[in-house]
């Protein structure tokens, strides 16, 4: 189900009320980032760091014991005097490893966490959402959302201040 | 005026009050710094005399890093046009107008050049062809050139950017932000070139045959991380004592503490860049100088230094709930400003004790000596002015600061 507000100031108040209303299945659409939204929606901290961390710190271990094996065990070979083991060589790569597996991880969780590229999603299916990149603000709630319910998610909508509502085609 | 700037005033022109126990930190912490001096001359007379100079020199080295640290903060202000620091570029203001202080201190470092500087020593000199190659730059008068151009360019450059944002602060003219914003740039470049200069003068040339080309760097990374430090510490006394409510908010501490952070960490790039050079290619002349911080003692010292400068911040900084609560924030300041402290003694003092590290009392003294000094100078200044540059135009963008 998708409705439309007059405006940040609005769609602000509003999502608070969808929050407290007890809705988890739904969204805030606007054309340009609303500060604070994110808190009036009661969205937690994002996982990311989270999976950035692991991948990173993984990455520049295996970053270093892969050369660590390459160099002292399966191909020992002596370079300029200095021990098989000669971890500070195998630090630039180690760090680079670890920052590329961190940087992938932020790119690829990113887009894992937004479940994208999602190639079809019914909202698209109304004429009027395509003004969400222009001037327009909407908030869509899921019909699989265990609140949902077509009267009366209408005009929960209505009363917190939607201009219209529509009940999207899947 | 319009309303909105009385109220301005009112919120943001906040000065230490009469009677606030900040008002008493001059006096207080200058009576002490001079015991601290007095007491370092006493203790350091006779035999004593190397260890008082090699005291001094990081003490005085330690303490400048912070008002250095102070002073590029402040530039680098004006040459991004940031916003969102200028609830507290203030206090960054006060504690580099602390420089020229450093000037006087700088007196026993050139009275007891002797005793810290090998090549100042004709005698060894005359039996050297390195240091005799190297005459034309390591020599007395030169030495004082440099020290005079460096002072020279760093009060200007403090007392430029201190008057022009007090001025603001009185006639809230906008063109000063315009003026200082066109000179920032050949300022931050005089800066880079005078401090790299300096830490080769009077750090890296206690070892005269030992050269790397990253260490004006090093001392600067350092620097930050003294500074930023010391920032989050000044900001929380205030607070606790009531100022700058309205003023520094959780978000300015999460800045300051990414700061902190990104300086720990590139203090370690820079660290380990100077150490992975020499350690690979192995030349006698190069590895000197870590062979003897990697023996004995000085090697826990090392240990420790790697650790507490890049591993412990590296997992202890990196989460945005430690940087954002003001106790943690705090702890890790300190830690910091500490494990600073000892980068610059484990940068100087080995050339003085060479077998192993030597705590002394003089060690102490000095600190308390220039520390003193230098608090009751930022004490003076921080009670002058009010405690934010009220009428810079972007105050009200660091004001609404805000993470996501």
């Amino acid at each position: 189900m998708l409705a439309r507000f007059a405006g940040p100031r609005e769609i602000y108040g509003a999502c608070q009320k969808v929050r407290e209303a007890g809705y988890t299945k739904w969204d805030a659409h606007t054309p340009f980032p609303v500060h604070g939204l994110e808190r009036a929606m009661g969205l937690k901290a994002s996982k990311l760091p989270w999976i950035v961390l692991v991948l990173g710190l993984g990455g520049a271990a295996g970053a270093m014991l892969f050369q660590w094996w390459v160099s002292a065990v399966a191909y020992p070979l002596v370079i300029s005097g200095k021990p098989l083991f000669s971890w500070p060589a195998f630090v630039p790569v180690t760090f680079e490893v670890g920052i590329l597996c961190g940087a992938l991880g932020a790119v690829v969780g990113m887009l894992a966490l937004n479940q994208l590229p999602t190639l079809y999603h019914p909202l698209f299916n109304s004429k009027k959402f395509d003004r969400v990149t222009d001037d327009q603000f909407f908030i869509s709630i899921e019909s699989w959302d265990p609140k949902f319910d077509a009267e009366e998610t209408s005009e929960l909508l209505r009363r917190i201040g939607a201009i219209e509502v529509e009940l999207v085609d899947h | 005026m319009s309303m909105d700037a009385t109220h301005r005033i009112e919120l943001y022109g906040v000065t230490i009050s009469a009677g606030d126990a900040w008002r008493r930190v001059p006096l207080v912490s200058g009576i002490v710094g001079m015991l601290g001096v007095v007491a370092s001359v006493a203790l350091g007379r006779g035999e004593a005399a190397d260890q008082l100079y090699f005291s001094w020199l990081v003490a005085f080295l330690f303490f400048l890093s912070i008002a250095l640290g102070a002073m590029f903060f402040v530039l680098v202000h004006f040459v991004c046009r940031a916003g969102w620091g200028v609830a507290v570029r203030r206090l960054s203001e006060n504690v580099m107008a602390t420089v020229p202080l450093f000037a006087a201190l700088f007196v026993p470092v050139a009275a007891g050049m002797h005793h810290l500087f090998h090549w100042t020593d004709a005698e060894a000199v005359a039996h050297d062809a390195l240091l005799q190659s190297k005459a034309p730059y390591l020599n007395t008068s030169f030495f004082f050139v440099r020290a005079a151009v460096y002072f020279t360019c760093w009060t200007v450059i403090a007392l430029v950017y201190y008057r022009g944002s007090c001025r603001q602060d009185d006639s809230g003219d906008e063109s000063i932000t315009r003026r200082l914003t066109a000179r920032s740039g050949p300022a931050i470049v005089l800066y880079a070139v005078t401090v790299s200069f300096a830490a080769i003068d009077w750090i890296m040339s206690l070892d005269p045959h030992w050269y790397s080309t990253i260490f004006g760097v090093y001392y600067f990374s350092g620097a930050l991380v003294g500074t930023f430090s010391f920032t989050v510490l000044i900001a929380v006394a205030l607070r606790r004592a009531g100022y700058l409510r309205h003023a520094v908010t959780v978000e300015h501490f999460h800045d300051l503490g990414k700061l902190l952070f990104a300086f720990s960490l590139f203090w370690a790039y820079i660290a380990f860049s100077q150490f992975f050079l020499i350690w690979y290619a192995n030349l006698p002349e190069e590895t000197v100088w870590y062979m003897r911080r990697l023996e004995g003692s000085w090697k826990a010292l090392t240990i420790v230094l790697a650790l507490g400068h890049f591993a412990v911040p590296f997992f202890f900084l990196m989460s945005r709930t430690i940087k954002r609560h003001r106790g943690l924030l705090v702890i890790g300041a300190i830690w910091m400003l500490l494990i600073h402290l000892l980068d610059i003694y484990w940068l100087v003092m080995p050339v003085l004790h060479a077998h192993g590290v030597r705590p002394a009392l003089l060690d102490l003294t000095t600190l308390v000596g220039i520390g003193g000094l230098f608090f009751a100078l930022f004490g003076w200044l921080l009670t002058r002015r009010a405690l934010v540059p009220m009428r810079d135009p972007r105050l009200m963008e660091s004001l609404s600061l805000e993470n996501f």
